[in-house]
């Protein structure tokens, strides 16, 4: 038991998501406002929320409809709650539910707010396509265009090509490089070989597997009953139980046909899914009769030159939440880190663990701390699970706090890299 | 007191109604009095260049005729001169010389709306208070103070007669569209609305309105189409009512002859037709049943002190079936409650979740909700395998299969998750509640609450209260399921309850005929003739003959023979016949539309149909097993009240409204002449028609089962 330094304690009481599906499939016909109100209902009912006792919600989303760009608000708005609870969405790209999080932490710890609902969700299957620069002035032009003739001037302009529809790419605007691309490059400078990429690839479906089957990783998830077909959805559909090396060595590389390591199977595939947890006041939680899982140590964030190591963000974010956590790395009986790649995971861990690299890039004599294989993602993560972007971070931290309570463990990490450079780091204690 | 307020301002005259004492305004003898001098001094007056006419009530304009000096009418001669007054007052209006605008905010129904229409101009507002219709032949009388003749000159013979002829009510949207009403405004500028309405109607501005498309040249402008048009509409109207009901079709009369033979003709017809149906007795029962209902609203389903109702915001259902489906869409589609569905398999969790999407679906199909209502209300819906959620809920309704031990165990385990004050209710249709109450830890929160399937459709809920059951308990169970829509009768716990204990004897009888060799149709036509929305072996596939066999066996064994059911019912059920729901029944299904009677069933059930089998009596045989049953019922205090058993009956079982309900319906024949008639039926056919003693009671001390009215 820590004394926090200033403010109240936050606890992780509890949470609920979706299953995690592969973007077109199961949950293809889910909006992510829907999919992140399934998630908040269900959590309610596991909670026995009344909603009255909810202060405030922060989601995370990196793609949001313009149709509802406030996510956040559309959840706090569901017939469960009083129509008065504030809610903002925010946009840390992959680690933005890790700042929903945060920013719940510090409205707890300020004792701004007893409860707090906080999570992301994102449906890739959904993401907003754009009509062209020159189209969409068309369309505007023609609304403020007085007369026909004006009319008839602005559309002798317009050309077939012109309907052509923009979608998001994932790159980095800065740069112009991919996500994979960039996975690429740091799979060849940190040496990470294709067998160790597919390694730890078939670890994550294996130990996802074993989480679904007993239970743990399923009886976080709330199920679907879409309109259509008879099943409901229970599981993460990009878990293969069967899967082997023989298999995904088959796979060609994606962004680099002849020389290149990454490949649809050592990647996290597209996904769609929600996932929310709840934050509470020790009092609060005490008060309400809830049992808390776990409590917010401390976090940090860092950012990197998106030009370098894009991936490497938690190579930095890390040691600082460490240090602001007070504790060392060998005292963390589970780490839960984001599996963007399986080179990004490894490239990492190789930073984590190396003297040189803390000296070079910390100003450090030490290593950051030398990884505990059997603490790693013991229910797999993204590779095998999915990654809706804005959803993953409250994934984590809910799988997280679930296993720590259940072995009983005082400390826990999570470590999440993100677009520009990015990375967060999270540690949870027990008691 | 005055009930209308009249001042001046900018030449226009703004007469004001607030009936006093009165939650809203009608057209009392009071109104009618005070409002012709007023328009009399307006006419003369020539300061004044136009009239708005308002209430200053919000949420009612006029709510319609008073309904008291209606039901005090003794004559046709009264009647006739009732109707021509309030004619005679509307004619004042229009035939004032200035323009009048009717600013109409809540309740515009009846003669409220014919005052309106005998406006020149009508502003409405959107609110969802607004409610523009002519509802008289729900009453069996018509629109008599110029609806049926001004309703169809301004919005069209087709719009119109739909309008009169079901008594539906428009919100202020529909009834704009409709053309009824020339504004659409928000109550904040309802009046400066009005204003600016009567001053330019003042100078002379007339509104221009739609002159209707091709189809209405063709059909409504020329004496050939008006013909097609008034065809068509009374073989429907006689569709709908097999008959029974002559208000809509003297209204058609009356629309009719009016464009015909013009306005003041058309006039004569109306007041005419009232003064005739007005005294009817077709009429006298549905208002009768209407008072019931109106009266059964405030009824809180207990005697003396009634507590208040509990807040039942969060309902958990067990059991994610067809029933529990059935009342959790309607929980969230008129409560708007939160609904947690609990069932053993998730599938079946998901197929409930989805049936009751589809209640909304339908809802929003229908125009009932906009999509973001039902974006919010489908929300409300969710269910797992676990009793996650159900310490939140306030009420516990288990829709669980027809068992005792499995219903007492699932709300013991029910019980174990849910909040001490948390009430549990039991959705069955023959099990005693007490015997399931007595297998809990907290038998005074226990209830029955039986729904009828389909739910969203049936508007008849039974509560179903033990000796243990707290007065708490009860007026929470009566809200809500007022909350749900439905019109709720309080039922001592008894096997069968009120519904399908007097349902029984009229289903065994029919069973009887059957196996005597009376066709299907012959049963069936005479009851629907009777007056019954269907007959008794077309209710037995839509209850289902599963359903059936099992309540008629827990009635056979708890009352004896003479409540026997017939042979061949299980012998259907062996045959895996459940009625519609499996699309296999005394009937036909195809893709879930009923096709004709199922020859192969006379087979199974062991009878040779003969159409040539004497089939009189039928009627008799089926009402009176009814009748004498409910007779009986009553007498062991089954119902709280005759009113109660009468509503039940109308609308749980579709007994014929015109009739009054069984009870109403023994009065009107008399006990004497009920005994003598089941005394008769006794020597033909058996015991079972050995009349209730309270009959012979009544017949030998004279006397009825209501009150005299």
């Amino acid at each position: 038991m820590s004394e926090p330094e200033n403010g109240r304690r936050v606890a992780v009481v509890g949470g609920c998501r979706t299953p995690f599906c592969r973007a077109g499939t199961a949950l293809k016909d889910f909006t992510a406002v829907d999919l992140a109100k399934h998630a908040t209902v269900e959590l309610v009912h596991r909670l026995n929320l009344g909603g009255n006792e909810v202060d405030a919600m922060f989601f995370g989303q990196v793609l949001p409809s313009p149709l509802a760009p406030n996510l956040a608000r559309e959840v706090s708005l569901l017939p469960q709650f009083p129509k008065h609870i504030p809610a903002a969405s925010v946009n840390r790209a992959c680690s933005s539910a890790n700042e929903a999080i945060a920013q719940g932490y510090h409205q707890v710890e300020h004792g701004h707010a007893d409860v707090v609902i906080a999570g992301g969700a994102e449906s890739l299957s959904q993401v907003p396509i754009l009509h062209s620069r020159r189209f969409s002035d068309l369309l505007i032009g023609l609304n403020k265009a007085k007369s026909a003739r004006a009319k008839l001037s602005l559309l002798s302009k317009f050309r077939p090509k012109d309907l052509i529809p923009v979608s998001p790419a994932i790159a980095e605007p800065s740069t112009g490089e991919t996500m994979g691309q960039s996975a690429e490059k740091m799979a060849k400078i940190n040496r990470i070989t294709r067998d160790a990429q597919d390694q730890f690839a078939l670890r994550s479906h294996r130990l996802a597997h074993a989480g679904t089957e007993d239970g743990r990783l399923a009886r976080e998830i709330a199920p679907i009953f879409p309109s259509a077909g008879d099943e409901p959805v229970t599981t993460d559909n990009g878990i293969r139980a069967d899967t082997t090396l023989e298999k995904m060595a088959t796979l060609p590389p994606v962004f680099d046909k002849r020389y290149g390591t990454v490949t649809a199977a050592n990647s996290s595939p597209l996904t769609d899914g929600a996932a929310a947890v709840l934050l509470m006041s020790d009092e609060a939680a005490r008060s309400l009769g809830h049992e808390p899982l776990a409590y917010i140590r401390s976090y940090a964030v860092a950012a990197l030159d998106p030009g370098d190591q894009l991936l490497m963000g938690p190579a930095y974010a890390v040691p600082k939440a460490l240090e602001r956590a007070g504790i060392t790395w060998s005292e963390l009986g589970l780490v839960e880190m984001h599996e963007a790649f399986a080179a990004q995971a490894l490239s990492n861990i190789q930073a984590f663990e190396s003297r040189e690299w803390a000296e070079e890039n910390l100003g450090r004599s030490e290593a950051i701390g030398q990884l505990d294989w059997d603490t790693l993602n013991v229910m797999g993560g993204s590779i095998a699970i999915g990654h809706p972007f804005g959803a993953t971070g409250a994934r984590i931290t809910l799988t997280l706090a679930n296993e720590m309570a259940r072995r009983d463990f005082q400390y826990g990490l999570i470590s999440v890299c993100a677009q520009g450079g990015m990375g967060f780091a999270m540690v949870l204690e027990r008691r | 007191m005055t009930a209308v307020a009249k001042y001046v301002e900018e030449g226009i005259a703004w007469l004001e109604i607030d009936l006093p004492g009165e939650p809203v305004n009608k057209i009392t003898r009071g109104v009618r009095d005070e409002l012709a001098p007023l328009l009399d001094g307006l006419r003369s007056d020539d300061t004044i260049r136009a009239a708005v006419l308002i209430s200053a009530k919000s949420g009612s304009f006029i709510a319609g005729a008073d309904i008291d000096e209606f039901v005090a009418l003794k004559s046709r001669d009264e009647a006739l001169s009732l109707v021509t007054l309030g004619q005679a007052l509307l004619t004042k209006l229009t035939s004032l010389g200035k323009p009048v605008v009717a600013a109409i905010d809540g309740a515009c129904l009846g003669g409220g709306l014919e005052t309106a229409l005998a406006c020149t101009y009508r502003i409405a507002t959107d609110d969802p208070k607004t409610r523009i219709g002519l509802p008289e032949v729900q009453l069996g009388i018509l629109p008599a103070a110029g609806g049926c003749q001004r309703l169809p000159r301004l919005i069209g013979l087709r719009r119109a007669l739909d309008l009169i002829l079901t008594g539906k009510q428009l919100p202020g949207k529909r009834a704009h569209r409709a053309g009824m009403v020339d504004e659409l405004v928000h109550p904040a500028i309802l009046r400066p609305a009005a204003r600016k309405a009567a001053l330019r109607l003042a100078e002379g501005w007339r509104p221009r309105r739609g002159r209707g498309g091709i189809t209405e040249l063709a059909l409504e402008k020329n004496p050939v189409g008006r013909k097609v048009v008034f065809k068509t509409a009374r073989k429907q109207v006689l569709k709908r009512t097999g008959g029974h009901y002559p208000a809509p079709l003297a209204a058609l009369r009356a629309v009719e002859h009016g464009l015909t033979h013009g306005i003041s003709a058309g006039l004569d017809m109306e007041a005419a037709e009232f003064a005739e149906l007005a005294v009817g007795d077709v009429s006298r029962k549905l208002v009768q049943i209407f008072f019931a209902t109106t009266a059964l609203k405030k009824d809180p389903g207990v005697e003396g002190e009634a507590p208040h109702p509990k807040v039942v915001d969060n309902l958990a259902i067990i059991g994610a079936g067809f029933m529990g489906a059935g009342i959790g869409g309607v929980a969230v589609s008129q409560a708007g409650v939160d609904v947690r569905f609990r069932d053993t398999d998730l599938r079946v969790v998901g197929r409930g979740v989805r049936a009751a999407r589809r209640i909304l679906e339908n809802r929003l199909k229908r125009r009932r909700i906009t999509k973001p209502e039902y974006r919010r209300l489908v929300r409300l819906l969710s269910g797992g395998t676990d009793w996650a959620g159900f310490r939140r809920a306030d009420l516990l309704i288990e829709a669980v299969f027809e068992d005792l031990e499995i219903k007492r165990q699932v709300l013991r385990e029910a019980e174990r998750w849910a909040r001490e004050d948390s009430v549990l209710a039991s959705n069955t249709s023959t099990i005693p509640i007490a015997r399931i109450a007595e297998a809990l830890s907290r038998p005074e929160r226990v209830i029955g609450m039986h729904f009828f399937s389909p739910v969203e459709k049936m508007p008849l809920l039974e509560v179903i209260v033990t000796d243990q059951t707290t007065p708490l308990v009860t007026v929470t169970a009566v809200a809500f399921g007022r909350a749900m829509g439905k019109t709720v009768i309080v039922v001592r716990d008894c096997p069968g309850f009120w519904v399908n204990r007097i349902l029984a004897p009229y289903m065994n009888e029919a069973g009887r005929l059957l196996e005597e060799g009376v066709t299907i149709e012959t049963i069936d036509g005479a009851m629907t003739k009777f007056g019954f929305p269907v007959g008794p072996i077309t209710l037995l596939d839509e209850v289902g003959l599963d359903v059936a066999q099992k309540a008629s066996g827990v009635l056979h064994e708890a009352f004896g023979p003479r409540l026997r059911p017939m042979e061949g019912l299980h012998r259907m059920t062996d045959d895996g016949r459940l009625g519609r729901k499996n699309g296999r029944g005394f009937y036909r299904y195809e893709q879930g539309k009923k096709r004709g009677v199922d020859e192969a069933v006379y087979e199974i059930i062991g009878a040779a149909p003969d159409p040539e089998v004497p089939s009189q009596d039928i009627v008799k045989r089926l009402i009176y097993a009814m009748l004498n049953e409910a007779a009986r019922a009553l007498a062991e205090g089954v119902v709280r009240s005759p009113r109660d058993g009468d509503i039940g009956a109308i609308f749980g079982i579709g007994f014929p409204p015109f009739r009054g309900g069984p009870l109403r319906y023994l009065d009107d024949i008399g006990a004497a002449k009920t005994v003598e008639t089941l005394d008769q039926l006794a020597t033909r056919y058996g015991d079972r028609f050995a009349a209730a003693p309270v009959l012979r009671q009544l017949a030998e001390r004279g006397g009825q089962f209501h009150p005299e009215t």
